[in-house]
């Protein structure tokens, strides 16, 4: 029925609610004019700083995250002042071995986009294949489609996107996903952002294959693996963070423990790291387990021992004594 | 006398306004996300106030954070039902309270005829009174 017909109503009445006003660092963020404005505004060094804090080495990838977040503070300022400019394509693509803290920094970049401004509401959906795609015919649409309902305002992380694409099975029902998700990537880009992620050269092969894919993911972002000195940074803030310490001598034979653990296949950065000392805990409860009439103290309870990371298989397997 | 102009039908929040915008609408969803609850949308062709329960257009939406995703759904419930009334609803299952906070109409048919008062005469020449819809002299489906 026609608006006009309600006497006394004009079509334009505004329906005002606390959610309209609720967002009152959004309006600052849209005077900014200077560079240090918008980054005070939208408090986003901090998670920048946070960033370098809580994660060790990863420098180019810090550098990458530092180059977005400048173009992204640029063109806020820029929209300000009426330079508009297509709403920056934000998909990405990080690449690298397991255990190089891919999630983490997808984590802190839905942060960074949410202060930013890019995104509603900053949280992160993280999913692999089984999630998206479906058992049977026309299972797979509403399924994908009721995970990227899911991410809308924040970011959407697909982990080994490239089991998505099955070549090998061409009636294989990953296919529909890819579309869908290429239809919201270009169409709803101001509701959500998608993150892919994966080993490198199998990520290569499936931008490859999906050509659609590749050229909507403006950012390309590769994860080198830890150097050893790394590794052992992030063992000891992992045992600061669980209430444990190395004994003095104890950092050195865990140090030549990751000089031969890294050579040995299957090996996953931070998170073989994690497994080793969650070994070395195990060691250290049998230890003082054996020992039923002594006293411990919180020093004892809390310590790793040499002795704990010496009996490690990784040494027996290399031949090589713990000491040298 | 008609009270009721063009008989839009006046059930739920801002009925008396014109129809809401798509901006409004998501709006309104932001805010009731801004309080927990959960958004559901329904559909009638039989709006009689009396008739409280709806259709449920797919599954109430407990786990969606964002209005644009539930404006999705009010979209695809329009695209399949576009001469329907259809209403987005705010559930708030705090213990307590477990009812429906928020209700308004996003889409009306495009001819809405109204309601009809029906007399009754019963014993005593006493005379009832009720509301009859004139949509639902005609069968489910056909109304609108």
């Amino acid at each position: 029925m026609s608006n006009s017909s309600i006497p006394g109503v004009r079509a334009e009445t505004p329906v005002t609610t606390a959610a309209q006003t609720s967002d009152a660092s959004a309006t600052a963020l849209g005077q900014a004019r200077s560079v240090g404005e918008v980054l005070a505004q939208s408090q986003v060094e901090e998670v920048l700083a946070e960033l370098d804090r809580d994660l060790v080495g990863l420098a180019p990838v810090k550098n990458r995250i530092r180059d977005i977040a400048a173009l992204l503070v640029i063109d806020k300022l820029r929209t300000n002042l009426g330079l508009v400019s297509e709403a920056p394509s934000l998909h990405m693509n990080f690449v690298g071995n397991p255990g190089t803290g891919k999630t983490s920094v997808a984590m802190r970049m839905a942060k960074i986009l949410h202060r930013l401004g890019y995104v509603r509401k900053g949280h992160l959906v993280a999913v692999t294949r089984d999630d998206l795609v479906g058992q049977y015919i026309g299972h797979t649409a509403p399924k994908t489609k009721e995970v990227l309902k899911k991410a809308m305002g924040g970011v959407l992380f697909i982990d080994e996107a490239y089991y998505l694409y099955r070549p090998e099975n061409e009636r294989d029902y990953g296919q529909e996903a890819i579309e869908i998700l290429l239809q919201i990537m270009e169409n709803q880009r101001d509701d959500l952002v998608v993150i892919l992620a994966g080993y490198k050269d199998r990520m290569d092969t499936f931008f490859e294959s999906n050509p659609g894919m590749s050229s909507r993911v403006a950012h390309h972002i590769d994860f080198p693996d830890y150097s050893v000195d790394e590794l052992l940074e992030i063992s000891k803030k992992m045992l600061e963070e669980q209430n444990y310490v190395f004994a003095p001598d104890a950092d050195n034979v865990f140090q030549r423990y990751l000089g031969l653990r890294v050579q040995q296949p299957h090996f996953a950065n931070a998170r073989s790291v994690r497994n080793a000392l969650d070994r070395a805990r195990l060691r250290q409860a049998s230890r003082l387990f054996a020992d039923r009439d002594r006293q411990l103290s919180a020093d004892d309870l809390r310590t790793l021992t040499a002795f704990d990371f010496a009996a490690s298989r990784v040494f027996q397997q290399a031949g090589v004594h713990p000491d040298e | 006398m008609m009270t009721n102009h063009g008989n839009r039908l006046t059930q739920g929040q801002f009925s008396f306004l014109p129809d809401l915008t798509d901006k409004q609408i998501a709006t309104q969803i932001e805010y009731a996300l801004g309080k927990n609850w959960a958004l559901g949308v329904e559909y009638t062709d039989d709006p009689h106030p009396r008739n409280t329960y709806w259709e449920m257009y797919g599954n109430p939406m407990f786990d969606l954070k964002d209005a644009s995703a539930i404006l999705t759904e009010v979209n695809a419930c329009r695209k399949t039902f576009p001469n329907h009334y259809i209403r987005v609803t705010a559930f708030d299952a705090t213990q307590g309270v477990e009812s429906v906070q928020m209700s308004y109409i996003v889409n009306r048919p495009k001819k809405e005829p109204g309601f009809g008062l029906t007399r009754q005469e019963v014993g005593g020449r006493q005379i009832q009174y009720t509301v009859h819809s004139y949509a639902t002299d005609k069968p489910e489906g056909e109304r609108y």
